[in-house]
């Protein structure tokens, strides 16, 4: 059965903009989402696979290189034939355990024909897509550790067992998760780009729209489908022109200054704050088809790229989205 | 009422069975008589999981022993690649992991249904919320003896899509939910499921009254976190929107069953202390879900000799060992089957084993305030200097935190050196405030930091109680208890075990309340020596 259309989605606006947002740009560095149960948080990541332009890639290559040279030896091709195949999103369950995830030696190949073969793992999947970890508060220490290894030099290395291998690992990290059960470590949360918080709809109104289209969706899928596909097509072509347009979108001085102003003022750790706020900001004016990057584009992404980032402090209750949207209003008025 | 449960899960299983986009049921009673008479109702076709599951079992595997027989690669199938009715046993003590496993299986639809039997004999123990929220139905038969038991009369059922959905069903349904207070979207989709399935059911084409009844007291009833208003008509006027009333299907369609008859069912539904329950519930959110806390380790453990076994989720095999083991057989083998190659057979396989303990760290906070230094510090010292000692003969980790004057300081970060500590604090001076917030808060970051290096930590407070210094420094004696009981909800809702120990002349009945706020156990020590002090300590911790 095909996912829930992406445009389907009734409300969510932040937790849909967020997303296109690294559609559009990668390196902002992947969305994580927090909320309550029931509010359509894996319904939309399951949903963004549909909403990706296609790549190109090697037919059969375990880590999906680009080009024939890319392709690694241990994957034995012998044919590289290029094709073209959808954004690989994959799947990281709780309790994978560590072979899954890196790779390791292929216990079948070992036993049946007694050849060191190397088996490739979650990450070699996850090359140049996206790596999606539902309840990623609870996912365990030893892959978290892991993760943030290879998500910040873009490179899986595998020593173990006799094998000695390294393959690309470049992925964008989708998280999902609710802020009841257990916390993140900073240092993953930093590895996001952007965080949304999302909460169920609290009109009624919206909240019958909600069950009608899932009613739909469910007996009546051909139509429905039919319909929704449509304007997901129509948001992937918008997607492709932002790309195109994000090459050629003017930054002035005056938007960085803004930028390092409101990073300042927020005491967000290090830059890469300031840098996704950039990257954000450039993305939503091109999806919005502006030629130049302006306070208001700041403005509209700064609670996603920026909540966060800040400094915990037990004891304020109002939650960080609230206090970037405070400082906003001084900093940039 | 006891009847009525039972009633109601054999309805929720008929109504399942007709529509498996209700995702499940779960059925909290113990094993006995009554369970097995219920159980007697499902498919016998319905596979059994149970909480220890592995991942080959669930999504298909390589059947080792097949291909180790024949030599070549034979994979098994899982259980979540076929459709079927799962029946997931003592469902109390379904692991995080799995039940997020079960939970992707039905998100996405592929027609498998979860029959969860919950035996929890405490209101703690339940099924994982992750995994309830994605069942329709929830009944306790707990109070349900075998007289109450009836086999449900066989239905007449018709096709799911023949029924007709009145335009207003919907929105009545979201309306209901909303008034319960269930946030989830989840629902008042199930109810809608439940309503058609029932419809379905009965024979009938049309939705009635009845219908919509029973599919909101099995779906909303156990979700509802507050008690609807009894005179809702006032507010809210059960008006459809304009553009609704115009549908083809025409107003012959609509139902005429008003919101407070059917809030009034599920009322008759609620457990009388619904209050409390959820009281209950919020206080246990932040400190695990009953089965129990997962230990960690901090390091991967020291390698044991590998010794035979089966490869199961997350073994890893030792092919040293295991070509070493199926070494002498091998010419044997090779005339038995006249197949050339390495012959490995499963009894062969063995796997690698590693030990691998949690450490305990026992964060000291002590009070080193003026109105302890003059009575009990000097007590106070000699209680911790005995604790190390055990400490170190159990190889914990301490840290030492102090707090007086102004502010907290962290004397010792986590170590295991004795000599430091004691060095460190037979040289902690004493007098000035007692800034009690102050050091729980650096008590609680340092395990916190201990939590993520995969200690266990537990907090050991030793104060007089009288907290006079507030979080921001100034002197302000209520302020200050607010403080602490506002931090003392952090811990707890961080899941920290901590033990307050009660150094003053006289038990403090606030830090008494400060325990209760921690979960934390009370140790008053009235004119006690350091010797009992660590005896007492010891017990507290369960040694």
């Amino acid at each position: 059965m095909q996912p829930f259309p992406f445009s389907a989605i009734v409300g969510q606006d932040e937790m849909k903009q967020a997303m296109i947002l690294t559609a559009i740009d990668a390196s902002i560095g992947g969305v994580l989402v927090f909320g309550d149960r029931g509010t359509g948080k894996s319904t939309a990541v399951r949903a963004l696979a549909a909403l990706l332009p296609p790549i190109k890639a090697i037919k059969g290559c375990p880590i999906n290189a680009a080009s024939a040279k890319d392709v690694p030896d241990w994957a034995g091709l012998k044919t590289k034939r290029s094709h073209e195949m959808p954004t690989p999103v994959v799947d990281l369950p709780l309790g994978a355990t560590e072979d899954r995830v890196t790779g390791a030696l292929d216990i079948e190949k070992a036993l049946t024909k007694g050849e060191k073969a190397f088996q490739p793992g979650l990450l070699a999947r996850a090359n140049r897509g996206y790596l999606y970890i539902d309840e990623v508060n609870l996912l365990e220490d030893h892959i978290v550790d892991l993760l943030l290894d290879v998500a910040q030099s873009g490179e899986n290395v595998v020593e173990r067992e006799g094998l000695s291998i390294r393959h690309p690992a470049r992925f964008v990290l989708v998280g999902s998760g609710n802020p009841e059960e257990g916390e993140l470590r900073p240092q993953l949360l930093d590895r996001f780009g952007l965080s949304v918080e999302v909460a169920s709809p609290k009109d009624v109104a919206t909240r019958v729209d909600v069950i009608k289209r899932r009613d739909a969706f469910e007996n009546d899928n051909a139509a429905f489908m039919l319909r929704w596909q449509a304007e997901d097509a129509a948001i992937r072509e918008r997607i492709l022109t932002a790309r195109k347009a994000l090459v050629k979108l003017k930054t002035p001085e005056k938007t960085l200054v803004d930028v390092a102003e409101l990073c300042l003022a927020l005491g967000s750790d290090g830059l890469r704050g300031e840098l996704t706020l950039l990257k954000a900001a450039r993305a939503y004016a091109a999806w919005r088809d502006d030629t130049a990057l302006t306070r208001a584009h700041v403005k509209a992404v700064a609670p996603m790229a920026l909540r966060h980032r800040l400094r915990r402090d037990p004891l304020d209750e109002a939650g960080s989205g609230t206090r970037v949207a405070r400082t906003v209003e001084e900093v940039l008025g | 009422m006891a009847n009525e449960s039972w009633h109601h899960a054999t309805r929720a299983l008929q109504l399942l069975a007709l529509d498996p986009g209700l995702g499940g049921i779960c059925i909290r009673a113990r094993s006995g008589p009554v369970r097995a008479r219920l159980m007697d109702m499902i498919s016998p076709d319905a596979r059994r999981l149970h909480p220890a599951i592995s991942d080959e079992a669930l999504f298909g595997g390589l059947d080792l022993s097949a291909t180790l027989a024949s030599g070549q690669m034979i994979r098994e199938k899982g259980l979540l690649e076929t459709p079927c009715t799962l029946v997931l046993a003592m469902a109390e003590r379904a692991t995080t992991g799995l039940a997020a496993r079960l939970a992707v299986a039905l998100d996405r639809n592929t027609g498998h249904t979860l029959i969860a039997l919950d035996e929890g004999a405490e209101p703690d123990e339940c099924l994982n919320p992750k995994l309830a929220e994605r069942l329709a139905f929830h009944v306790d038969l707990s109070d349900c003896g075998l007289q109450d038991t009836i086999d449900a009369s066989p239905m007449n059922n018709i096709d799911l899509r023949r029924v007709v959905v009145p335009a207003d069903l919907i929105e009545q349904l979201t309306r209901i939910a909303h008034e319960l207070g269930i946030d989830s979207m989840r629902a008042p989709l199930f109810a809608l499921h439940a309503t058609r399935a029932n419809a379905a059911l009965m024979g009938r084409t049309q939705i009635t009254a009845e219908d919509v009844e029973i599919a909101c007291t099995l779906t909303l009833a156990h979700r509802a976190t507050r008690l609807p208003e009894p005179e809702t008509q006032d507010e809210e006027p059960p008006a459809p929107p304009p553009d609704q009333s115009d549908d083809s299907n025409g107003p012959e369609d609509s139902l005429d069953l008003p919101d407070e008859l059917l809030l009034e069912a599920i009322r008759a539904m609620l457990p009388d202390n619904l209050l409390e329950q959820l009281a209950a519930q919020k206080a246990r959110a932040g400190r695990g879900n009953g089965t129990g806390a997962a230990r960690k380790g901090n390091r991967r453990g020291r390698p044991l000799p590998s010794r035979a076994g089966q490869i199961s989720d997350g073994a890893r095999i030792d092919i040293i060992s295991t070509l070493r083991a199926a070494a002498p057989w091998q010419t044997i083998r090779r005339t038995a089957t006249g197949r050339d190659g390495l012959h490995i057979r499963p009894a062969d396989i063995r796997i690698k084993r590693f030990e691998e303990k949690s450490d305990r760290l026992l964060i000291f906070t002590v009070d080193a305030s003026g109105s302890s230094a003059l009575s009990r510090l000097a007590e106070a010292k000699g209680a911790v200097e005995l604790l190390l000692a055990q400490a170190y003969a159990r190889r914990d980790h301490v840290a030492l935190v102090a707090f007086r004057g102004t502010e907290a300081e962290l004397l010792l970060p986590p170590t295991r050196s004795l000599v430091q500590t004691k060095r460190r604090l037979a040289a902690l001076p004493g007098g000035g405030g007692t800034p009690l917030a102050a050091g729980m808060v650096t008590a609680f970051e340092q395990a916190v930091q201990a939590t993520r290096r995969g200690m266990t930590p537990t907090i050991a407070i030793l104060t007089d109680g009288r907290a006079n210094i507030a979080l921001d420094g100034r002197a302000d004696r209520k302020q200050a208890a607010t403080d602490a009981q506002q931090i003392a909800r952090v811990l707890r809702a961080n899941g920290v075990d901590a033990i307050v120990i009660d150094t003053g002349n006289r038990p403090e009945p606030a830090l008494r309340n400060l325990a209760q706020t921690l979960d934390a156990a009370y140790l008053p020590l009235p004119r006690a020596d350091a010797q009992r002090l660590s005896q007492s300590v010891a017990t507290a911790l369960g040694d």
